[in-house]
């Protein structure tokens, strides 16, 4: 069967690669998008600690024989913790300056991990294996779907609503919203704004290492891996803007399916379709598809 | 009067510094040196000058490299016409890449022009004509003018030099005229300049496609100076490290820059061979130093040290 002179099953088969690649782009523009909102500050460190995360897992399972699922709780609350330190001893000096202080000291960061990363394990990539449980394919009928590939669209768009309901319909969200607002009167209040970001800041890169070990099987856990992810995902921050996570999330998926579609009809342009699409959306919509302009 | 006298004093002692340093320095390292400096000057008038963060400028330094290497290989033209092909190049990708990030503002515009570049790097990775992983090696110096050979390292780094100070020097005039009064209010308080009557757009998009053609003209020496272009010209750890350079020297400082440009360069070739991999690390040190504790960079911390005295 052939779709514009494709073959159908070659047709799916980009379509998910796609969606796979959308998924971790939703998981890390939602929490940049989350961080930026409390602490007001690009993180370009986020392809690092996602590195990190698919490395921990890596290193838990060579070292210490600890499985996928394990690492997949693990690996979010290490690099979490490790985030919560950086804040705590480098970005806190830095809300009362231009935002643009915050890109480049997280922009410093980024280098400090994978540089120390490319010393210690070289710049080849490490295969990671399919935990036994998602290994094989379901046939479909109409395509065979590779059952890991399911698995990571699944579980990133599950973390992503969590992290919707949990900031949108939670009382703890209500606070987090309310600190996005005006940090003054939050504290006012008697909340503790200080520590609130604190653990906005953990809770965002936690979520990219969990994005980095949903992606450990998928591509070769190398050093390298975040540093060209996060150059794709500030484009996706741009084209959706940073205004709704719903948002975010559509974003993030649609890009990735396009690009996983240009990879069939042209695939030469595979790698730039998410920038022309930016510069399309910065000519028509500057303030991004969901984005509110200020 | 005592400040212009120090400024005089400053640029006197540089200007005999660079005169004098092919007799103490590896003359290559002091081309490329040049070649940088001038890169991070012209970064320098965007961020420094018009409070711009481009995140993207290798795209201009490297596009002009590749420019410079396809015409001096392919065309055997004489070497000012590469430059000055490589240059125009820069300008051209200069205006397209300004109009399209001028769009957003502060956080936006760093991300856009980053991802703006990673085209760019993109295009040379995969195009027909730039070599792929190679890049475009054998880029021959040529005779200026079809002249002075400047396979001679002596009359090249003059050239170099020559080529610097002309940028330094249209640097200083923008920074130094009504057209730079104008950016440096933009830079302090956009709303208010808007609100003056200045179409700020146009104003914007004139001093980036004047940085982007400054930074491709440092491009283009530079592929001559070292004979050839890669991907490194087009990396974005390039784009970082011309802001490290103008942060380590002193953001919206004339000299801040060219020091800058001086002591990462050095460190960057005094490193390499030492501490291999962990040149990375060590630059990634010196941003996070320097953003935490030292934002004025090296001359801005001169200039408030002595600017303070009665």
């Amino acid at each position: 069967m052939e779709l514009f002179g494709v073959p159908l099953q070659a047709l799916l088969g980009q379509l998910m690669l796609g969606l796979v690649n959308g998924s971790f782009y939703a998981v890390l523009s939602l929490g940049l998008a989350v961080i930026f909102g409390m602490l007001n500050i690009i993180n370009f460190a986020h392809g690092a600690l996602y590195m990190m995360g698919a490395y921990v897992a890596w290193i838990a399972l060579t070292y210490f024989q600890l499985g996928y699922w394990e690492s997949l709780l693990l690996a979010p609350l290490v690099v979490g913790a490790f985030g919560m330190v950086i804040e705590r001893a480098l970005l806190q000096w830095l809300y009362k300056l231009d935002h643009l202080y915050g890109l480049l000291l997280t922009f410093g960061i980024a280098l400090v991990i994978e540089g120390t990363y490319r010393y210690f394990f070289g710049v080849s990539g490490q295969p990671y294996p399919v935990p036994v449980q998602l290994e094989g394919a379901t046939n479909l009928g109409f395509m065979i779907l590779p059952n890991y590939r399911a698995w990571v669209v699944l579980a990133s768009t599950a973390v992503c609503l969590a992290t919707w309901f949990l900031i949108e319909r939670t009382r703890l969200g209500a606070y987090l919203r309310a600190g996005t607002e005006n940090p003054r009167l939050v504290q006012a209040f008697g909340v503790n704004v200080p520590l609130m970001i604190t653990l906005t800041y953990g809770f965002g890169v936690g979520l990219a290492a969990f994005a980095g070990v949903l992606a450990a099987p998928v591509i070769q856990v190398s050093p390298l891996m975040g540093s060209h992810l996060i150059v794709v995902v500030f484009a996706v921050v741009v084209i959706g803007g940073m205004g709704s996570i719903l948002g975010s999330i559509a974003t993030g998926l649609g890009l990735g399916v396009i690009e996983g579609l240009t990879k069939v009809f042209y695939p030469e342009a595979s790698n730039t379709v998410v920038f022309v699409i930016m510069a399309l959306v910065l000519l028509v919509r500057p303030a991004g598809l969901f984005g509110r302009e200020k | 009067m005592l400040k212009l006298d120090l400024d005089r004093a400053a640029y006197l002692v540089f200007l005999v510094a660079a005169a004098a340093a092919p007799f103490f320095v590896y003359p290559v390292l002091a081309m490329k040196i040049l070649c940088f400096a001038l890169f991070a000057c012209a970064f320098n008038l965007l961020l420094g000058f018009t409070g711009l963060l481009s995140f993207g400028h290798a795209a201009f330094l490297g596009s002009a490299a590749y420019a410079t290497g396809y015409a001096m290989t392919r065309w055997a033209v004489t070497p000012e016409i590469g430059i000055a092909f490589g240059t125009l190049i820069a300008t051209a990708l200069g205006a397209v890449f300004g109009g399209l990030a001028i769009r957003r503002q502060g956080i936006y515009f760093a991300m856009i022009t980053l991802a703006l570049a990673q085209m760019v790097y993109f295009f040379c990775l995969q195009a027909p004509i730039t070599g792929g992983e190679d890049g475009l090696q054998g880029v021959p110096r040529g005779a200026l003018f079809g002249l002075i050979d400047l396979g001679n390292d002596t009359a090249m780094y003059y050239f170099v030099l020559a080529v610097f100070l002309g940028g330094f020097w249209i640097v200083h005039r923008t920074v130094h005229s009504p057209f730079g009064q104008v950016l440096k209010a933009i830079r302090e308080n956009e709303p208010r300049a808007l609100s003056l009557g200045y179409t700020v757009d146009r104003y914007k998009l004139l001093a980036f496609v004047l940085s982007a053609a400054l930074s491709g003209l440092a491009g283009a020496t530079e592929t001559l100076v070292m004979g050839f272009a890669t991907l490194t010209d087009v990396h974005w750890s390039t784009s970082g490290e011309v802001v490290l350079m103008t942060l380590v020297g002193g953001v919206g400082t004339m000299l801040g820059p060219v020091v800058g440009a001086i002591v990462i360069t050095a460190l960057q070739s005094e490193l390499a061979d030492k501490v291999g991999p962990w040149v990375t690390v060590i630059m990634g040190a010196i941003f996070i130093a320097n953003v935490l504790a030292f934002r004025r960079g090296i001359i801005g911390e001169l200039a408030a040290r002595l600017g303070s005295r009665p």
